[in-house]
């Protein structure tokens, strides 16, 4: 692999940047290999990295429908944070957000880590209370998140509206200071560079037509491009687990929607840190191409449509020119919609299935980007090892069955 | 957006007069037999739901009309409804190649 540095560069610029490496080879795939994972988002890729790199499984075929990077990982409004409020929760989301710290220098590629800081606004008297309780939480898990005061909010938020005829008055905020966004698709595309780099063999344009399985093991897949055995496989695709899993004979608890962002026209410098409404469905932060990143609801009704509506967006905008007067002239480029997978707790699911050697990571519902590295480190190990992590334990898909929900429905509701 | 026929009050509005209330036809077993409900029963009950990219029978509140419950048979690809039914009815059969996806 073809080493990023300031000496590179150099050197490729004396050849007009005509002679860099391709990021991935664009094999076809091998007959059987020791791991075949079905998606190649962000989470799917993330574990073939860890699975190749923390554990040695090297043998590795990360398969797609489409291209590589192009469902929700390209799709959604690049937060990060961990300031849920179980234990269960804040663990692997702290994990995740920890591993986005150093994930340039790991993969050597720029992921454009950015820990502006990160603000979820109060409205009302009920998000304050349920706010300084995840406040205290994340206190106690060691996570550096605060209470903020709304003379501290508009110190970092100039242009929120918090006069006192404000549509929606201004009553404080959670503040998590190592919250941010990265780049989503470089983070699709570091982990691809890689995992190929250790071996792995990204399939791309190749769907998966059936699940393979004699006497209750999973053996292999059929895809597209014929027949691939695997020891093991593991279902990474988000808003289509349903279809997957109903190609491998078991029923999951999930229900799949969509859900949907919009960008405005780029504007100068306006925004440094990400500003999240739960309560009027609105979070905005600002790219460093001056496009307005907005995410809004999900659909209220299940959809496997990877496209925006009209209703979704005008209720968005209409909460933010609210919140931020300033935005009220502001045209809006693109929107559009990503299928996501939601559970009834809103947490996700990661662990075994009824299917031996078939490893389930779905359910990430509204809050997938900011866990992609968390949830790749411990679901690798937990294919590596034929048993959960310590801290993908608690998020089995028997949790629902023995009645210890992760209940994150009010911590995460919308804006996950 | 949705356009949306209330077989009840026969009113056709877009998605923002109604409510969806997920899928349709969820049998409790707790009404049928109360003494007898397994774990795996009342957790299929209560969390796993018929998922499928392709047609879905599912519940509809004509929430700003005649706040009725009817049923709806839609396909989650496409999004186009395939028949609007009231609660007595009996569920329309499924097109024929079962919608776009796989279907269940």
């Amino acid at each position: 692999m073809q080493r990023f540095s300031i000496f590179s560069l150099v050197r490729n610029s004396l050849s007009y940047h005509k002679n860099w490496q391709e990021h991935w080879r664009s094999p076809e795939p091998k007959p059987e290999y020791d791991v075949v994972v079905i998606g190649a988002g962000g989470h799917g890729l993330a574990t073939a990295y860890y699975l190749a790199k923390e554990h040695g499984v090297k043998n590795v075929c990360v398969l797609d429908k489409g291209w590589l990077g192009g469902g929700n990982t390209g799709r959604n409004t690049t937060i990060i944070r961990s300031n849920y409020l179980q234990d269960e929760s804040t663990a692997i989301y702290e994990l995740a957000r920890s591993l986005y710290e150093g994930l340039s220098h790991e993969l050597n590629y720029n992921v454009m880590f950015s820990p502006r800081g990160l603000i979820n606004v109060c409205v009302t008297e009920h998000e304050m209370r349920a706010f300084q309780r995840i406040a205290f939480a994340n206190k106690l898990a060691g996570i550096e998140s605060r209470m903020i005061s709304p003379g501290e909010i508009q110190k970092l938020v100039p242009i929120i509206d918090s006069s006192s005829n404000a549509r929606y008055p201004l009553l404080g905020g959670l503040y998590q200071p190592r919250g941010g966004t990265a780049r989503h698709d470089a983070i699709a595309w570091g982990y691809a560079r890689g995992a190929d780099n250790l071996g792995v063999d990204i399939v791309q344009n190749c769907a998966v037509t059936g699940i393979m399985r004699n006497r209750g093991k999973v053996v292999g897949v059929q895809t597209q491009k014929g027949e691939i055995r695997a020891k093991k496989v593991a279902f990474v695709v988000a808003g289509n687990t349903s279809v997957l899993t109903d190609m491998a004979g078991f029923r999951v608890p999930l229900e799949s929607v969509s859900l949907q962002a919009l960008v405005s026209e780029p504007i100068k410098p306006i925004l440094d840190v990400v500003v999240m409404a739960g309560t009027v469905h609105g979070y905005v932060s600002q790219s460093d191409k001056g496009e307005l990143v907005i995410g809004g609801g999900a659909d209220g009704y299940n959809n496997y449509a990877q496209r925006g509506s009209i209703t979704q967006w005008e209720h968005t905008v209409r909460a933010l020119v609210e919140m931020f007067p300033a935005f009220g002239r502001l045209k809006m480029m693109r929107h559009w919609g990503g299928i996501v997978d939601m559970t009834g707790d809103r947490s996700p699911i990661i662990g075994m299935t009824p299917v031996k050697d078939l490893y389930l990571n779905c359910g990430w519902g509204t809050g997938g980007f900011k866990s992609i590295p968390g949830s790749g480190f411990v679901f690798a190990d937990t294919i590596a090892n034929g048993r959960p992590h310590p801290i993908a334990a608690p998020f089995g898909m028997d949790r629902f069955r023995e009645g210890r929900l992760i209940d994150e429905s009010s911590a995460a509701g919308v804006a996950h | 957006m949705l356009l949306i026929t209330c077989p009840v009050c026969n009113v056709t509005a877009d998605e923002t007069e109604f409510h969806c209330g997920g899928e349709a036809h969820i049998k409790r077993p707790a009404s049928s037999d109360p003494a007898n409900v397994s774990e795996r029963a009342q957790y299929e009950y209560l969390y796993v739901r018929n998922n499928p990219r392709g047609m879905h029978r599912e519940m509809w509140l004509c929430s700003r009309g005649c706040g009725k419950w009817f049923y709806a048979m839609r396909d989650t690809l496409t999004l186009q409804f395939h028949a609007f039914y009231g609660i007595t009815d009996s569920p329309p059969p499924l097109p024929d190649g079962n919608g776009t996806g796989s279907g269940s």
